[in-house]
C-alpha cells in the first residue's frame, strides 16, 4: 500500500491454522483485507485457499469435524470470541459460491431473504427499494424487473450468479467473499461478473478465490498465493505477477505446475 | 405322470440339452478350421433352452387347461345327468368326485360323487398321461432341433441373451400382472354387487347397516358414505394429526441437528417402529389407548363416551406412521443440496430459519409425497381398526366418539357365515375395489410429485 496514513484494515488475519479432524489444510496464515481493495487468492487445488476464505466468515463451523485457531478481526474485533454473534457476523461479511445457489424461490424473495430474516425493512416498500438498489448493483436489474415472481432457478447460470451477488449485498454487507464465483459459467457471463466486482470495489472489501491466473490479474489489487495450506506470498497484484519475489510463486504464475 | 417327476424328467433332458450342445460345439471348434462364434456352453444353454422352455410352456398351457377337458369328460358320464342344475351344487359334486377320485382313503358323502369318482379318475389318467407324453415329446423335438442346428456360424450366444431378457422381463410382468389380476378380481365381484344394488346408493347412501338389509331394496342399508368418512377422519385426519408433526420434527432432528452418534442409534431406533406387526399396535390400541381416551373423555364432560373411539385408532395409527413420514422427509430433506442450506447460513441466518425457510420449502414435494403415501397406507391399515374401532357407522366430528373404517368393515363382512353372493358379502368387494382405487390414486399422485421434485435438482 501506498497510503501515506494507512487505515486500519477491515479484516485481519494473524496465525491462522485450520484443520479438519487430523488433517491440516492450512497452516499459519497472516493476511489483512482492505477496504478499497479486491484481494484475490490464487493457487493450485487443494491449497487452502477455499479453507481460509471460509473461516473470515466463520462458515467453517458448519463442517463439525473443522477446528480454527489463530485470530481474525473485523474492525478490531476478534471474530472467533464468543462475544462475536455469527449471525451478525455473516451479515457484515456476505459470501457468494462456486455454484450460484439462489434458492428456489422467486427472484424477489432470493433477494429480500437477508433483509427479511435481520428486519432491515420496516415496510414492503421499503423492502422493494432494497430489492431493486441490490439488483441494480448486481447488474440485474433490466434484465428481470419484469418478472421479480419467476423463479430464482429459471435463470440462466451467469444471472443466477449475480442474484446470488444480489442476494448478498442486500443486507449491505460490509465485506463480500467470492469463492470462486466464476468457475460454473462461460466466459460472457464470467466477464459481467468480473465488470460487476470493479464497480462494487471501493463500496465493499472483497475478497475472491480464484483458479484462473487471469481473473487474478484483471480484477484485484492485492493478490495471494496459496500452496499446500500456506500463505507463500502476498502483495500488490501488479509485484506478483511480473516480479514474484519467491521461487514458488514464480512457477506457479508462470505455469510449471497448478 | 405325478407332475414333480415330469418338471424333472424336463430338466433332465435340459441337462441331456445342455451337455450334448456344448459337446457338440467343442467337436466343431475342434475339428474345423472355423472359429465358433459362441462359446461351447453357450450352444449347450441354446440347446437346453429349447428342450425346456417349449416343454414347460406346454405344461402350463395344459395345467390350466386339463381341469375342464376333465370336467367336459365327466359330464358325459351317463350318471352325470343326475347332477344339479345349480351351477353352485354342482361344482360341489364335482370337486368331491374329484377329491375321491384322487385319494383312496377319502370317503364320498354324495353317493353321486362316488358313482362319478371313477370316471372322473379315468379321465384324470387319461388327460394326463396325454399331457405329460406330449410335453416330454416336446422337450425331445425342440432340443433335437437345436441341437441339429448347431454349427460354427449359430449366433447361440445372442440367442442365449435373448431368453435371458425374455425371464426378466417375465419376471417383472408378473407384479404388474398381478396388480391387475387383483383389481380385475375385485372388479369382477363389484359388479356382480352392483347389478343388485345401484352404485349411486353405495357411493352416496349415508346409512350403513348390512346386518339388516332389505331383500328389496338392498341399497338402502349399505350406503357406504360412513365407512369413508370414518376412514378418512381416523385415518387421514387424526392419524396424520399425529404423524405429520412428529415425522417431520424428528427427520429436521435427525437430519439438521442430531450428531452422527446420536443419529447413528436414534434413527434405527425410529425405523423399529415400522417393524413392530400391526396386530401388536392393534392390542396396544384396544387395551391401553383406548380406555385412556374414554377416561380423558370422561372427565372432559362425556360420561357416555366410546371405548372404542376413533381418537385411539387414529393415535395408534398416526404412531405406526410416523417413521413412513419421517424417513420420506428425511430423504427429501437431504436431498436438498448443501449449497442452499450454506447459501442461507452465509446470508446470516440461524439453523432454524434456514430450516424454515429454505430445507422445508425445497423439501415440500418429497414432504409432501411421502405424507400422500403415509396416508395410503393408514387408510389401507385394517388391524388397528379391527381391534381398536367400533362396527358402529358413525358420521361424526367428534374423536371420542365411534366410528368405523371400510377395511374394518370388509373384515365383519367377510367373517362368520355368509352366502357367497348376498349384496352384504358382495359389498365387501365394493368397499375393497374403492379403497383400491383411492390407495392407486393417491400413489400415482405421490410418485408423480417425487418425479417432479427431482427433476428440479438433477
Amino acid at each position: 500500500m501506498t497510503d501515506a496514513h494507512p487505515a486500519p484494515h477491515k479484516m485481519s488475519a494473524r496465525g491462522v491454522s485450520v484443520s479438519y479432524g487430523d488433517k491440516q489444510a492450512i497452516r499459519d496464515v497472516s493476511i489483512d483485507v482492505d477496504m478499497d481493495h479486491v484481494t484475490a487468492f490464487i493457487g493450485p487445488s487443494g491449497c487452502g485457499k477455499s479453507t481460509f476464505l471460509r473461516t473470515l466468515n466463520r462458515m467453517n463451523d458448519t463442517i463439525p469435524s473443522a477446528r480454527v485457531t489463530g485470530e481474525i478481526t473485523l474492525d478490531g474485533e476478534d471474530i472467533y470470541s464468543s462475544d462475536m454473534d455469527v449471525v451478525q457476523l455473516r451479515a457484515r461479511v456476505g459470501m457468494v459460491f462456486q455454484k450460484p445457489n439462489p434458492f428456489p424461490k422467486s427472484i424477489y424473495e432470493n433477494v429480500a431473504y437477508g433483509p427479511r430474516i435481520h428486519g432491515l425493512a420496516a415496510s414492503k416498500g421499503a423492502l422493494d427499494g432494497i430489492v431493486e438498489q441490490s439488483l441494480r448493483r448486481a447488474g440485474l436489474w433490466d434484465e428481470v424487473k419484469d418478472r421479480l415472481n419467476d423463479s430464482g432457478t429459471a435463470l440462466s447460470g451467469g444471472q443466477q450468479q449475480r442474484l446470488c451477488i444480489a442476494r448478498a449485498i442486500a443486507v449491505d454487507p460490509e465485506v463480500i467473499l467470492m469463492d470462486e464465483p466464476c468457475s460454473a459459467l462461460d466466459p460472457i457471463a464470467t466477464a459481467k461478473i468480473e465488470e460487476l466486482i470493479h464497480e462494487l470495489k471501493g463500496r465493499y472489501a472483497i475478497v475472491i478465490v480464484t483458479h484462473n491466473m487471469q481473473q487474478a490479474a484483471r480484477v484485484s489489487q492485492k493478490t495471494a498465493f496459496f500452496h499446500l495450506g500456506q500463505l507463500v506470498e502476498y502483495g500488490d497484484t501488479d509485484n506478483i505477477f511480473t516480479a514474484p519475489r519467491q521461487e514458488r510463486t514464480k512457477d506457479y504464475i508462470t505455469g510449471r505446475y497448478g | 405322470m405325478n407332475p414333480l417327476a415330469l418338471l424333472f424328467l424336463i430338466a433332465g433332458l435340459g441337462l441331456i440339452g445342455w451337455l450334448t450342445g456344448r459337446a457338440r460345439a467343442q467337436r466343431i471348434d475342434r475339428g474345423g478350421a472355423k472359429r465358433l462364434h459362441s462359446l461351447p456352453s453357450q450352444h449347450g444353454w441354446y440347446v437346453a433352452t429349447w428342450a425346456v422352455l417349449p416343454a414347460l410352456l406346454f405344461v402350463a398351457v395344459w395345467a390350466s387347461l386339463s381341469p375342464s377337458l376333465v370336467r367336459d369328460a365327466v359330464l358325459e358320464h351317463p350318471a352325470a345327468k343326475q347332477l344339479p342344475q345349480f351351477e353352485f351344487e354342482r361344482d360341489a359334486l364335482l370337486a368331491e368326485a374329484k377329491r375321491v377320485a384322487e385319494d383312496p382313503d377319502a370317503k364320498a358323502f354324495d353317493p353321486l360323487a362316488a358313482e362319478l369318482a371313477p370316471a372322473t379318475r379315468a379321465a384324470e389318467n387319461r388327460y394326463n398321461w396325454m399331457g405329460s407324453a406330449v410335453a416330454i415329446l416336446l422337450a425331445f423335438a425342440g432340443g433335437l432341433f437345436a441341437w441339429s442346428r448347431i454349427r460354427a456360424q449359430l449366433k447361440a450366444r445372442s440367442q442365449v441373451e435373448r431368453i435371458v431378457m425374455l425371464l426378466l422381463l417375465v419376471a417383472s410382468l408378473i407384479a404388474i400382472l398381478t396388480t391387475l389380476g387383483i383389481f380385475l378380481s375385485l372388479l369382477w365381484e363389484s359388479l356382480r354387487f352392483f347389478e343388485q344394488v345401484p352404485i349411486t346408493d353405495f357411493l352416496f347412501g349415508t346409512h350403513w347397516s348390512p346386518q339388516v338389509i332389505e331383500a328389496s331394496n338392498p341399497g338402502k342399508s349399505l350406503g357406504a358414505v360412513p365407512l369413508f368418512w370414518g376412514t378418512f377422519f381416523i385415518g387421514a385426519v387424526i392419524a396424520m394429526l399425529v404423524a405429520i408433526p412428529f415425522g417431520l420434527m424428528s427427520a429436521i432432528y435427525l437430519t439438521q441437528y442430531a450428531a452422527p452418534r446420536v443419529r447413528a442409534w436414534m434413527k434405527p431406533t425410529l425405523e423399529m417402529l415400522a417393524g413392530v406387526p400391526t396386530v401388536v399396535y392393534g392390542y396396544f390400541a384396544a387395551l391401553t389407548v383406548a380406555p385412556a381416551v374414554r377416561d380423558l373423555a370422561v372427565h372432559l364432560g362425556m360420561p357416555f363416551a366410546s371405548s372404542e373411539s376413533a381418537l385411539a385408532a387414529g393415535l395408534v395409527m398416526g404412531v405406526m406412521i410416523i417413521p413412513f413420514v419421517s424417513s420420506m422427509a428425511d430423504d427429501s430433506i437431504a436431498a436438498v443440496p448443501t449449497a442452499m442450506r450454506d447459501g442461507s447460513l452465509a446470508m446470516g441466518a440461524t439453523h432454524s430459519e434456514t430450516i424454515s425457510r429454505v430445507l422445508l420449502p425445497a423439501a415440500l414435494p418429497g414432504v409432501v409425497a411421502g405424507v400422500l403415501l403415509a396416508v395410503s397406507r393408514a387408510i389401507g391399515e385394517t388391524m388397528i381398526v379391527v381391534m381398536a374401532a367400533s362396527g358402529a357407522a358413525n358420521i361424526t366430528l367428534n374423536p371420542f366418539e365411534s366410528a368405523t373404517t371400510v377395511t374394518k368393515q370388509i373384515v365383519d363382512l367377510l367373517t362368520g357365515e355368509a352366502e357367497f353372493d348376498s349384496p352384504k358379502t358382495l359389498a365387501a368387494f365394493a368397499l375393497g375395489l374403492t379403497l383400491f382405487v383411492i390407495t392407486l390414486l393417491l400413489n400415482i399422485v405421490a410418485l408423480r410429485v417425487v418425479k417432479k421434485y427431482r427433476e428440479a435438482y438433477e
